[in-house]
């Protein structure tokens, strides 16, 4: 497997040193080789092969960006032209959409090499990679555990090696957390950052497409292509993207850090709070500055989100009616047989689970009780941050509470499941930026120890800040480097 | 009770004007009627995962125009809104409407009745929202099939408070939307093609009564013709029904034309819970002071002070007026013909309203597509209006200039149709006949005045109809006199 | 809030979502459990606060009414697990 960041790939590709065919060819094996990871639902061969082709062309031509010929994956959430497309559902298990996700479109002018569609939570509701069609994900770091959800599949891919970075979407926390799991680098950008054109939705005033990479410097150069403005997504917005790459060095002299208390409050374990904090004194050794804050409402996070983002679900998932497309009963007696049977058989328990609430908390009589309330508790949860980030640069906290947990661990218990993004939902109810980087490690009984993740959270399009704060601790420590057992 | 107590019908209209744009309210498929089904999709129009909805200005800007016609406030911010329901015309589940924030809101419409009335009905809110695709059952046996060229098209709903008390009124103010929606250049009006229809909202109350009686609503008829049957059935049904001690059940209804009544619609029985939320895929919609003046600077003189201007400035007549003012383009035809003939408001009125109405009427055709320009008729009515014709000559003169003969001038000198105005030569004619007559004249002058048309026609004879009836008329009377 | 099993077959019905009868009960737990989580806003002081559906202040952008789609028709109807003659097909509805 290859360690080498982005810069340098691109380097060598541009040095021939190896070809970009090569490089896919490394990522194909290397995919088989973890093919009990799960990681992936489709792989493209054919695809990724000519892919490769087109990218050393354009490297003889020196016509590439610093994306160019470098293998990945994208979530299987981001619609391929040609390719399936699944979001891990019954629902698109033949779903072969006609256009590409505009993510999908950017990458691919950059001469990006995909190889397949990495495995996630059905339809991204999931915080363990354990609701999909497709079977669970497993942890590089122990086969035993999760890697996360529901960005499951491009975080373990990542982190097993196989390819070097992965397209992802975070909604409630679904790359960061995944990524603090598997020991790499999740970026979620501002809201309307990046458009969601082509993303199949989940929770449309949540859902944030991003990156899985092993470094910050490795997000900053993926969001470079992924970002920026497109009339295809109303809520895309159109402002210009900030040189995230050429901050990346900026000294941290004088940054203000604010750690959020609530973070480290009554379900963190132990060894999480102490490798956090042990990562925040290597930012401190870099010239930022700690200081102690609350977010009062932080407790409102997940009540808010577990309302909000199953109403939009609810809603969203409506046009999957074996009608146009996707699955459809077979022998349907009536209209109410068509739907009712496609739908029950398309979606998995959890995803029904969260349509039922969120067709509760908008049906009538209960929308002001439930919707209304949360998308209140939404607006003073974003007021926190504001008033947040009138005296600190970033807030700091664990990005997750504890680190992966077992397979089947929490399967049975949704909220044992959904407190698993205490401390990441808040994010997504704001639509700020935020990122989850590897902090160190937690022992468990096998010797590799388990990674933990620490997030950093920006104020709104300041996304240069949290990757130059990244890349700082990063630069300073080797936690990033360091890779799960063969 | 031995008399059945007197009834008072409660109606307000939902109606649905689709907006004349090129492409759909949220997707750029075009809007065109009448393409083979599902050819003007695209992957938005059918919900296809991924897809998101951008919505158009233009539907956004006529219906601004249209809430300042009716002098409505315009919301600076409104909201798109989804409404969840089932259907499978419905291709996303949900149709993107607009619930507690409509972009026009509380505005109101003078109506004149065919009775001479004048109502002022309160328009409550009109709102934009896409259109749904189309369910066809006739097709197959077995199967309903779905196109969706039309799921999406951009629509103004445009809602009525439960003001109207009779069929007819509501027709009158169904027109009167109808008028003014063609007028503003934001509908096309073609209740055919489904491009303006509406729903009622029927109840009915003991007269006196303040408080609403059970509601129905009669589905999407799309003639005006239907609509006043429609209600008049639907009155008729609830009175009955209340005489005879029945409840009524608030339903949807549909007006089924060729047995002339209506019955509940089957697939709207469960759809009573929407489950409005704002659509998180579209932020609020701004509208501000300048897109408004924009507008509002680009709005046409209205209806109503088109109609009032010819009644008090041009003296029109009542009937002429609101004839005119029925739709812009013969109200614009009518003040080119004036602008090119000023003074002479009655005469082109009169025949605007005949002569040419009854040709275009005859054609099929539009006034837009009339076969003699505005110009050109002001001119022919010139000829009318300065004796170089008679006006039973300009007939025959239009008629000629319809099918491509030229212009007023060419036919009337080609034809030798110009009019005998000359003294000397009227003159000459009538003594001749005077001559031919002994008989009849003496008989005039004992006293039988009746013959005084007699005259009239042998001379007219004698010059082809080319004599100034005016001067013949007082060159007669002196003649027989003297 | 406590669901019971008819408010689990209502909104399964409007979700078009079968629930077997056997089934009704635990997903009505599973619901409740869900529900009281939500119910943890409900003594937050919230009197007041303006509900907020996006993030961030976003104004609605706008396109130009113009006809540049490029989707094909054929293709998007080929998509469709069952169609003829140019129409999507459901069971027979009756209006």
């Amino acid at each position: 497997m290859r360690a080498e960041s982005i810069a340098q790939l691109a380097q060598a590709l541009r040095a021939r040193r190896i070809s970009s065919a090569e490089l896919t060819q490394q990522s194909l094996a290397a995919a088989h080789v973890h093919s009990h990871l799960n990681a992936l639902i489709t792989l493209d061969e054919t695809g990724a092969l000519a892919a490769a082709k087109r990218a050393d062309a354009a490297l003889t031509q020196a016509a590439s960006s610093a994306l160019t010929g470098i293998p990945f994956v994208h979530k299987d959430i981001f619609c391929t032209n040609g390719i399936r497309t699944t979001c891990a559902s019954r629902m698109l298990e033949n779903f072969v959409p006609p256009y590409d996700a505009h993510v999908v479109g950017q990458l691919n002018d950059a001469l990006a090499v995909s190889i397949g569609k990495a495995n996630m939570d059905e339809f991204a509701m999931g915080s363990s990679n354990e609701n999909s069609f497709f079977g669970p994900v497993k942890n590089p770091w122990d086969t035993a555990r999760v890697p996360g959800g529901s960005s499951g599949g491009s975080a373990a891919a990542v982190a097993a090696g196989i390819v070097t970075f992965a397209t992802g979407t975070d909604t409630g926390g679904s790359i960061r957390q995944p990524a603090a799991f598997c020991g790499i680098t999740g970026l979620k950008p501002t809201y309307g950052r990046v458009s969601r054109f082509g993303m199949i939705a989940y929770a449309s005033s949540l859902d944030c497409g991003g990156v899985l990479a092993r470094s910050a410097a490795d997000c900053a150069q993926v969001l470079a292509a992924i970002a920026g403005h497109d009339a295809r997504d109303a809520t895309s917005v159109d402002r210009p993207v900030d040189d995230c790459v050429a901050a990346l060095s900026t000294s941290l002299k004088g940054i203000r850090i604010g750690v959020a208390r609530e973070y480290f409050g009554a379900g963190v374990e132990d060894g999480v709070a102490a490798a956090t904090q042990a990562a925040l004194r290597e930012l401190e050794k870099l010239g930022a500055t700690l200081i102690d804050i609350s977010l009062p409402n932080a407790a409102l996070a997940i009540p808010a989100y577990y309302v909000i983002a199953p109403a939009e679900a609810s809603s969203n998932l409506s046009r999957y009616d074996g009608v146009r497309y996707g699955h459809r009963c077979a022998g349907p007696k009536s209209l109410e047989d068509l739907y009712t049977r496609s739908r029950s058989e398309g979606f998995g328990s959890e995803v029904q689970r969260r349509i039922l609430v969120g067709t509760y908390a908008l049906s009538a009589g209960y929308y002001d009780a439930y919707y209304l309330r949360a998308q209140r508790a939404r607006r003073v949860i974003a007021n926190d941050f504001t008033e947040a980030f009138a005296s600190v640069d970033l807030i700091a906290g664990p990005t997750a509470p504890t680190v992966a947990f077992k397979l089947g661990e929490k399967s049975g218990d949704p909220l044992a499941m959904y407190s698993a993004d205490v401390n990441t939902v808040a994010v997504n109810l704001a639509g700020l930026p935020a990122i989850s980087l590897p902090a160190g490690f937690v022992p468990n009984e096998s010797d590799n120890g388990l990674p933990v993740g620490l997030q950093l959270i920006a104020p709104a399009f300041a996304e240069a800040r949290l990757l130059n704060a990244a890349h700082q601790l990063q630069l300073a420590t080797d936690w990033h480097t360091r890779t799960p057992p063969p | 009770m031995t008399d059945s107590h007197p009834w008072q019908a409660v109606i307000g209209l939902e109606i649905h004007a689709q907006l004349s744009t090129t492409s759909k309210l949220f997707s750029d498929a075009s809007t065109a009627y009448g393409a083979d089904p599902n050819t003007q999709i695209s992957a938005v129009d059918v919900a296809l995962p991924g897809t998101l909805p951008v919505p158009n200005r233009a539907a956004r800007d006529k219906a601004i125009r249209f809430g300042l016609a009716i002098g409505a406030q315009i919301a600076r911010k409104s909201i798109f809104a989804r409404k969840n329901y089932f259907y499978p015309d419905l291709s996303k589940g949900y149709q993107i409407s607009q619930y507690e924030l409509p972009i026009v809101g509380s505005g109101k419409l003078v109506v004149r009745t065919d009775d001479g009335r004048t109502l002022e009905v309160e328009i409550q809110r009109a709102h934009l929202e896409e259109d749904a695709g189309k369910s066809l059952h006739d097709v197959f046996h077995a199967a309903t099939g779905i196109d969706f060229n039309r799921a999406g098209v951009p629509l103004l709903e445009i809602v009525s408070a439960p003001v109207l008390h009779s069929a007819q009124d509501a027709v009158a103010y169904m027109r009167t939307v109808h008028t003014l929606v063609r007028w503003l250049g934001i509908c096309d009006g073609n209740m055919q093609e489904g491009s303006f229809r509406c729903d009622a909202n029927v109840s009915v109350r003991p007269l006196g009564e303040t408080k609403l009686g059970t509601r129905t609503e009669i589905k999407n008829v799309n003639s005006f013709r239907f609509v006043e049957k429609a209600i008049e059935y639907e009155i008729e049904r609830q009175i009955r029904a209340l005489e005879n001690g029945e409840r009524l059940v608030q339903e949807t209804r549909l007006y089924d034309a060729a047995h002339h009544h209506t019955r509940p619609m089957r697939s709207k029985e469960d759809a009573d819970d929407y489950r409005y939320f704002p659509d998180p895929d579209l932020p609020p919609l701004m509208v501000t002071d300048t897109d408004i003046a924009t507008i509002r600077a680009g709005l046409p003189e209205l209806p109503q002070a088109r109609r009032q201007r010819y009644l008090e400035t041009l003296g029109l007549s009542d009937a002429d007026a609101a004839q005119l003012c029925a739709d812009k383009a013969t109200a614009d035809y009518f003040e080119a013909v004036l602008t090119a003939l000023p003074g002479q408001a009655k005469l082109c009125a009169n025949w605007v309203l005949g002569e040419l109405a009854a040709a275009l009427n005859a054609g099929g055709l539009a006034i837009e597509s009339s076969r003699v320009s505005a110009v050109a008729f002001a001119h022919l009515l010139r000829r009318v209006h300065d004796a170089t014709i008679s006006g039973k000559i300009a007939k025959d003169v239009f008629a000629a200039m319809w099918t491509g003969e030229g212009d007023a001038d060419a036919i009337i000198e080609t034809r030798g149709l110009t009019q005998i105005s000359d003294v000397g030569a009227l003159a000459a004619a009538v003594d001749a006949v005077l001559v031919e007559f002994p008989v009849q004249l003496a008989d005039y002058r004992g006293g039988n005045e009746k013959l005084l048309q007699f005259f009239v026609g042998q001379i007219m004879k004698r010059t082809r109809g080319q004599a100034n009836p005016q001067q013949l008329n007082t060159l007669l009377r002196e003649k027989l006199h003297s | 809030m406590r669901i019971d099993p008819a408010i689990v077959r209502r909104i399964a019905r409007l979700a078009r979502l079968s629930i077997a009868d056997g089934d009704l009960a635990r997903v009505a737990g599973e619901l409740t459990r869900v529900l009281d989580l939500a119910d943890q806003l409900a003594d937050a002081p919230l009197a007041g606060v303006e509900p907020m559906a996006h993030p961030q202040a976003l104004a609605l952008s706008w396109r130009d009414d113009a006809v540049t789609a490029s989707d094909d028709a054929g293709t998007l109807l080929a998509l469709a697990p069952e169609a003829r003659g140019g129409l999507y097909l459901v069971p027979k509805v009756i209006e």
